[in-house]
């Protein structure tokens, strides 16, 4: 995908000036809510006309107000997901799927319902109505929708919002595999920087109706460690859940990290860890009440805003540490130091399950030949 | 005891097919109508907006009146209708043009209600996924305001039934031809001895009216379970 775009547009107080230049195959557009990114989203997929500028798809002019060119929604083959799946509610998941797939262009022959709905988890749903779905299901219904209309680009506009932690991730890999498997270049619009990260390695920043800049989300992320409440965060997948001593003890890609009880029905997932949350010592503590203390080598530092950021290789995988410059100093933190991380054992929150334990919630057992007196008898 | 006499049972059965008629032809344009309401703004449309409901407010008989002077036989449309052969006057087919006249409102503000409940963003992604105008207005639109539209058919149905004024006017009172039975107690009315058979036609237009509004309930129920 080649996106060439200069547009502006006024919507009664907000005004929206953005310019954009991207190849590649996925594109995050991040920004806060009431950024522009929806109306930039309606813009790029025909919905409203905007008032001046340019709008180029693989070097096809789909709009361009010098030249009085605005392509209707159906001639652009821009397909959007929206937060609310907007499934339509008279017809089935089988119906809402086929809805662009019988409207595509006829040479293109490229994808079909069996395959996507199989790619989605879908099979089973073809017949039912759409109003019973539940939340993870009814996106799942939409973009398989938005896929099979084989569009030449996918929106999607904050998708992942409504849902619950679980399906969110899960969708998350739907998405990236189907996307990948049909060749479907993406926009992924949120303001979440985890589900971004997950999503594509470009992220476009939109702040004011402005594009301000276009950089790596991992580059992102570390930038915006010191504004945001929760820091940068980790994400980890985790594997071969044991319980020890009222703990459970997790698979890192051959080292071992220990999180409290309560993941105790996950077995695998990925979970995640602030930069907050990971203490640096410079020598061994002898004694201490955090649960993980892994010996890692500082490879990088680098500044986001009045924090500093610490990149550990930890020999099973690499952490990200904030500290204070101060803290940085007295400790003597440079790269190639050898540091101890201490991670206290709930600081893990799990993200999403890959694979569940059976979990057998049971009533206390009262005994057969016993019944429970009734005070009446 | 009273009984229904041949022409007062004509004059239900003309009823019924000038209002039926009457719906049926309106459909389209208050569907279009309703549809630019809903979802077009463009200059003019305030104008269109009061023509279109101004029969609520007006008198029914301004509406014959106008009627008639529109198509009476040096009436503004005479040439036309005149080289075309086609006598409308005194004629079902009058009453059929007063009785969409004055339901006409009825009919687009229950479709238009109807439309503009439909989430925005169901007709955006038909129109994402290559639906052009006129096939989203098909499969998604008017699917999803079948119940405002089966609401403004009963409600202008209803109307067209009980519809005097204009009737009177361009279509006149001959029984057979023209007498409906809001035309057909008119009669009754005006008669010395026609009390009891007003009366009687009183109770079938009740009667006609309840089970009209009946059916446009359970239409509306049926449409709320399914959603």
């Amino acid at each position: 995908m080649k996106l060439e775009l200069a547009l502006t547009h006024q919507l009664d107080a907000f005004r929206l000036k953005a310019e954009l230049s991207f190849q590649g195959n996925s594109l995050g557009l991040f920004g806060p809510s009431g950024s522009g990114k929806s109306t930039l989203a309606g813009l790029i997929a025909g919905l409203a006309r905007p008032q001046g500028g340019y709008l180029r798809l693989d070097g096809d002019v789909i709009f361009d107000s010098n030249s009085n060119i605005h392509l209707p929604p159906e001639q652009r083959r821009i397909a959007l997901v929206f937060q609310h799946s907007a499934l339509f509610p008279h017809m089935t998941v089988r119906g809402n799927l086929l809805y662009g797939f019988n409207r595509r262009p006829p040479q293109d022959s490229s994808i079909d319902i069996d395959s996507v709905s199989r790619a989605l988890g879908l099979s089973d749903l073809l017949e039912r109505g759409v109003n019973n779905l539940s939340g993870g299901e009814r996106q799942r219904v939409a973009i398989g929708r938005a896929v099979l209309s084989s569009p030449r680009l996918l929106l999607m506009d904050e998708p992942l919002s409504a849902l619950d932690d679980d399906s969110k991730f899960q969708i998350i890999s739907y998405l990236k595999a189907t996307c990948a498997r049909f060749n479907i270049p993406f926009i992924f619009i949120s303001h979440s920087l985890v589900e971004m990260r997950m999503m594509t390695d470009t992220a476009a920043v939109i702040a004011q109706g402005g594009i301000t800049s276009t950089c790596s989300t991992e580059a992102l992320a570390r930038t915006m460690m010191e504004r945001s409440p929760v820091g940068y965060i980790n994400i980890l997948g985790l594997s071969g859940m044991s319980e020890r001593a009222g703990l459970c003890a997790y698979n890192w890609n051959g080292g071992e990290l220990l999180l409290s009880k309560g993941n105790r029905t996950t077995i695998s997932g990925l979970f995640e860890l602030s930069s907050k949350d990971i203490i640096l010592f410079k020598k061994h503590p002898e004694a201490i009440s955090a649960r993980n203390l892994l010996q890692c080598t500082v490879v990088n530092l680098f500044e986001s805003g009045t924090k500093m950021g610490v990149e550990l290789d930890c020999n099973t995988g690499r952490l990200i540490a904030e500290i204070v410059p101060d803290a940085g100093r007295e400790l003597d933190i440079v790269v190639g130091s050898v540091v101890h991380a201490a991670i206290k054992a709930s600081a893990f929150r799990r993200l999403a399950t890959t694979q569940a334990a059976q979990e057998q919630v049971q009533c206390p057992v009262t005994s057969k030949s016993n019944p429970p007196r009734s005070p009446l008898t | 005891m009273t009984t229904l006499n041949p022409s007062d049972i004509q004059a239900i059965l003309l009823s019924a097919k000038v209002a039926t008629v009457a719906t049926l032809l309106s459909l389209p344009f208050g569907f279009l109508c309703a549809y630019i309401l809903a979802f077009h703004e463009f200059r003019g449309k305030l104008l269109l907006e009061g023509l279109i409901n101004l029969p609520l407010t007006l008198p029914p008989v301004v509406i014959g009146y106008l009627l008639l002077l529109l198509l009476g036989s040096n009436g503004w449309l005479a040439p036309v209708l005149n080289s075309l052969g086609i006598r409308l006057l005194f004629s079902w087919k009058a009453a059929v043009i007063a009785s969409s006249v004055v339901g006409f409102p009825l009919l687009v503000r229950s479709m238009r209600i109807g439309m503009e409940s439909i989430d925005l963003r169901l007709i955006q992604t038909s129109r994402t996924l290559g639906a052009t105008w006129y096939d989203a207005l098909l499969t998604i639109i008017a699917p999803l305001s079948l119940r405002g539209i089966m609401a403004g058919s009963s409600l202008m149905f209803a109307r067209s039934l009980g519809e005097f004024g204009a009737t009177i006017i361009v279509a006149g009172n001959i029984p057979g031809v023209t007498q409906t039975i809001p035309l057909a107690i008119y009669d009754y009315a005006a008669s010395p001895q026609g009390d009891q058979a007003a009366l009687l036609l009183c109770g079938i237009s009740v009667t006609l009216s309840l089970a009209i509004l009946i059916f446009h309930d359970s239409m509306a129920r049926r449409f709320v379970r399914k959603d």
